[in-house]
């Protein structure tokens, strides 16, 4: 797949340039995206990675509209007319929001759940309230808010995470149709003060000192009849389904899991199933980082990445850029300036930093809509409207012009625009 | 009927907190009323500095020895809440010679221990200072944590009988026939006093005698007698580190100015502070540039801080005070020395005496001299002996090793919680079992927060400064709910939600002053935890937003849940 092309750099030393048609920078999952959109369009695709996706810090929920001005929102669909000009949904339209959903629906396959239905579904937080989204890790599925069976959460007392009494008493004054007991049960192995959820996980997928019937156990002291359990989400990674299929027939009632702050399993789950699709699809992984970039006129030739002080040249016709927002690092920023580190494109922010934020923690912060403004193509504007390059797309969180957080919006935009920038990218190169 | 007390204290800070535990040692009965939680004011607002008084030695001799015998008294009694860091004074070569010299004798006149150093020298104790540093001076300076040093002295007092109260705000002094007989207090339901915990319940209570120590707020205590105390607070801004690029108190060598000390700070670094008069302690602009101010300036002495990563911004009121026929115009040569305001000679308003001016390094000293005063007021004949008797925590330095042993916890988890405990880890630990770190940047453990919780009821900003929980890197994104959790079942739902609410709110005041670089990182992650996986932002509980639920997905019509049948293995 790979072609060899030659190249020249700076000091005249020809190096061979590894090439391909499309080069995604960025593992998360509107990079993931991109590759494959790239692929099915019939392009090769390289994708590169610094270092861990951001899919183990967020909860393993896909979301696509959540809020709109504040107010929770049943059918995304019924209300992206209503987002501004500048919002990246209003950008790529109805039809690139849909696609992007198909492909996360044939990526995730029976893993994932909602397909059928355009509404949002309400699932508990670990926090004790719930929140919208549009698909959920069929782990989750038997939690939902809106589902009227009653329920009983149990926590772990070493898993502070997640305080299932806590939990329980902030659901009903969330209002939730049913009732909800919480109970904590001591987990059967003894870990570190500060062991990780990923700690309890393997534990489990390894069964370590028959812990899942031991656990089974003990849940099953305080179980009530109560139709449905839900657990922290710590219970495996490889093996999450047979131990969840363990526990509900031991119990006899259907168990969930109840989505977590990082390290979470739900994510690294899926994160997971995007790697194994890739490798599937054919597209390559370098993990480095993307350190320096070659430009011919208004087109990159190539990017450059770094293997342990080594510079690797990478050439290709397109190239995406979904290395993310504040978070993945995608955007870095001093007291002066926000910037964009990888092609240097134009991040427009309010000249003073008090003008960053909003006084109020929950307002409209000024920050979390920081990132590229982009043409229909998604390609990264310069400050005069101009495409900063003909052939870079943007995608996901490293776009401005919204507010995931706020918005409930993070997983929707990274498929809808990754799903487009991959196809338009994989179009333009083959 | 009126509660009564021989004396009222009124402010929980370094003073107020010093004052009752001075009076209760003496048997006299004593209760303390603060309107926020101990330490809200300015003592939980400053550097965290333990002055070795080199800093006053040249243009107040008095402050200097004061500082120098005091910090020796606390290094003895209050072991647990001091770092021994030692201090540098650090000469640029902009900064001048003669004043270099001038506070190197006037060091030794005030008989504060020091040591002149080359600048190589200097950079041997502290390689991360400035190349250009000619010359520094060692002295005993040392951090100082005031949460926990008035969290100890409030502790003893009750010990001896005192009462605490915090959130009790003075709001009416009882005046009558020309003396001051006691205070009207309103109790802010967050005092954890399920008894009292109705909405803003009023209580007089009467004393023999009552202590303005109120700090910048002294003025507005006073005034409610008509009297007037001109307080001059005066705002200073600290900016804080995610590390300690010096594990020494580092100040600059010049006769005064801005911008001119960093105080290592437990996992951090204190960079300080600004001199601003201010005409209102409680409203006032905490200002871009001064944030901006202190890294540059401080970057001079120590390259690193120009890059490092800061958590927050705060900004701290001083209590200053200047006889009022004295007039001076810049606040930073206003007197830090104390004022004992004897009423009945000043104002011929008897049953009152404020305490204004002083600093932290000698709350001690001036506790000491307004319980002598209090005491020969009331005619009672009792020594002080808080010089040295130690405070609850700092008895046996020699216990933590063994209670660690005891524990097995590891070891940094470990020495962090017994350094923070002192000699009462062995109590606080063997409460809870298992027990996990629920704070992981500041490795605070359960039984830290649940010993909290008992001291101090739902309230997680005075946990926090108990226990050092969510006060990391992460402004308590990680830690926040999990803190609001244990509260739980001990107070119900509701009153665990409001406490979370009040901790974000009080992490956020200070953390939007470092939204750059990894900080902003951090502060969208933190969005993202709050507003997307808990969805705090729009929980119904909190907005009382009814939800329609029967119009979402309640998972029928998809494919099924399977978790009964099948298996086998994943993905």
């Amino acid at each position: 797949m790979d072609r060899a092309a030659n190249r020249s750099t700076p000091n005249g030393v020809v190096a061979v340039a590894i090439e391909d048609d499309v080069f995604i920078v960025g593992g998360g999952i509107a990079g993931m995206t991109a590759a494959l959109a790239a692929a099915e369009a019939g392009a090769s695709a390289r994708l590169a990675t610094k270092k861990q996706s951001t899919l183990r810090q967020a909860s393993g929920l896909a979301d696509v509209l959540g809020y709109v001005n504040g107010d929770l929102v049943v059918d995304p669909f019924e209300k992206i007319q209503t987002l501004p000009a500048e919002h990246p949904y209003s950008i790529v339209g109805e039809s690139a929001i849909r696609a992007g959903l198909a492909r996360f629906d044939r990526v995730t396959g029976d893993t994932y759940r909602g397909s059928h239905t355009d509404r949002n579904a309400l699932v508990p937080t670990h926090g004790g309230t719930v929140k919208p989204t549009a698909r959920y890790p069929e782990s989750v599925a038997a939690g939902l808010g809106s589902d009227d069976r009653d329920m009983l959460l149990a926590g772990f007392d070493g898993l502070v995470d997640f305080d299932a009494p806590a939990a329980a008493a902030h659901l009903e004054a969330a209002g939730v149709p049913f009732d909800t007991r919480g109970v904590t049960v001591t987990f059967p192995l003894d870990f570190e003060p500060d062991a990780k959820k990923t700690r309890f996980a393997h534990a489990l997928d390894i069964d370590e000192g028959d812990v899942r019937g031991r656990l089974a156990d003990r849940i099953a002291k305080v179980h009530e009849n109560e139709p449905r359990i839900g657990l922290p989400a710590v219970l495996g990674t490889d093996e999450h389904r047979r131990i969840r299929t363990e526990l509900a027939n031991t119990l006899d009632a259907d168990v969930f899991e109840v989505p977590t702050g990082p390290p979470s399993l739900p994510g690294i789950r899926l994160e997971g199933v995007y790697l194994s699709a890739l490798r599937d699809a054919g597209v390559e992984i370098v993990r480095n980082e993307v350190v320096d970039f070659e430009r011919s006129g208004k087109r990159i030739t190539s990017v450059t990445v770094d293997r342990n002080g080594q510079r690797i040249p990478h050439a290709a016709s397109s190239f995406v850029l979904a290395t993310g927002g504040l978070v993945g690092t995608g955007l870095i920023s001093d007291r002066e300036a926000v910037r964009e580190p990888v092609f240097d494109c134009h991040i427009q922010v309010p000249e003073d930093r008090e003008d960053w934020y909003e006084r109020d923690l929950y307002g409209e912060q000024p920050y979390a809509k920081f990132g590229v403004s982009v043409d229909e193509q998604l390609r990264p504007q310069t400050v005069g409207g101009e495409p900063e390059f003909e052939n870079l797309r943007a995608a996901g969180s490293v776009l401005g012009g919204f507010d995931f957080p706020a918005s409930g919006s993070g997983t929707g935009i990274s498929l809808a625009t990754g799903s487009l920038a991959g196809r338009l990218a994989g179009e333009e190169a083959t | 009927m009126p509660d009564a007390t021989e004396v009222l204290v009124i402010g929980g800070g370094s003073t107020g907190t010093g004052l009752v535990r001075d009076l209760a040692r003496r048997g006299i009965d004593a209760t303390l009323v603060e309107s926020g939680t101990l330490a809200s004011g300015t003592t939980g607002r400053m550097h965290g500095l333990l002055h070795s008084g080199a800093r006053y030695a040249v243009s107040d001799p008095e402050s200097a020895r004061e500082c120098i015998s005091e910090n020796a008294i606390l290094r003895d009694i209050a072991g647990h809440c001091i770092e021994p860091t030692g201090g540098l004074f650090v000469k640029r070569p902009e900064d001048s010679e003669s004043y270099f010299d001038d506070k190197v004798t006037a060091c030794r006149d005030c008989d504060i221990p020091v040591e002149v150093l080359s600048g190589e020298d200097a950079r041997s104790i502290e390689p991360a200072l400035d190349p250009s540093v000619e010359r520094a001076i060692a002295v005993p300076d040392a951090a100082i944590d005031p949460f926990r040093l008035c969290v100890a002295n409030a502790v003893d007092a009750e010990n001896h009988g005192a009462r605490i109260e915090t959130h009790a705000e003075v709001v009416d002094l009882k005046v009558e026939d020309g003396a001051v007989v006691g205070a009207v207090i309103a109790q802010d339901p967050k005092s954890g006093d399920t008894e009292t915990a109705s909405d803003s319940a009023r209580e007089t209570i009467l004393a023999d005698h009552v202590v303005n120590a109120a700090g910048a707020w002294a003025g507005q205590i006073a005034g409610l007698a008509d009297i007037e105390v001109a307080v001059r607070p005066s705002k200073g801004a600290m900016t804080v580190l995610n590390s300690r690029p010096v594990d020494t108190v580092i100040n600059r060598c010049r006769p005064k100015g801005d911008a001119d000390i960093v105080v290592p700070h437990e996992t951090t670094a204190i960079l300080g502070t600004t001199d601003v008069e201010v005409a209102d302690p409680d409203a006032y602009a905490e200002a871009q540039w001064e944030v901006d101010l202190l890294i540059e300036e401080l970057s001079e002495l120590v390259p690193g801080i120009r890059d490092a990563r800061t958590v927050r911004s705060y900004w701290g009121v001083r209590p200053l005070y200047e006889p009022p026929e004295t007039g001076t115009d810049d606040p930073s040569d206003i007197t830090r020395n104390y004022f004992v305001l004897d009423h009945k000679s000043r104002d011929d308003t008897a049953g009152l005496t404020t305490i204004v001016g002083g600093k932290l390094t000698t709350y001690r000293l001036m506790a000491e001299a307004v319980g002598d005063h209090v005491c020969d007021k009331l005619g009672i004949d009792a020594r002080s002996d808080t010089a040295s008797a130690p405070l609850p925590g700092s008895e046996h330095p020699g216990d933590i090793e063994a209670a660690m042993d005891r524990f097995g916890l590891r070891s940094p988890i470990a020495r962090r919680s017994a350094e923070r405990l002192g000699s009462r880890t062995e109590d606080v630990l063997a409460k809870v079992d298992p027990n996990p770190v629920v704070c992981n940047c500041e490795a605070v453990t359960r039984a830290e927060i649940q010993d909290a919780i008992e001291g101090t009821g739902p309230d997680l900003n005075a946990i926090r400064i108990r226990t050092r929980a969510s006060m990391g890197n992460c402004q308590g994104g990680r830690c926040g709910h999990r803190l609001a959790a244990e509260l739980h079942p001990t107070f119900d739902e509701p009153t665990a939600r409001e406490a979370l609410d009040e901790l974000r709110e009080e992490r956020w005041k200070g953390q939007r002053h470092a939204l750059w670089g990894v900080q902003l990182s951090q502060a969208m992650l933190n969005d993202a935890h709050f507003r997307t996986t808990l969805n705090e932002d729009r929980d119904p509980a909190r907005t009382g937003e009814s939800v329609d639920w029967a119009a979402f997905d309640d998972g029928s019509g998809g494919k099924p849940v399977d978790t009964k049948r099948g298996g086998g293995r994943g993905d």
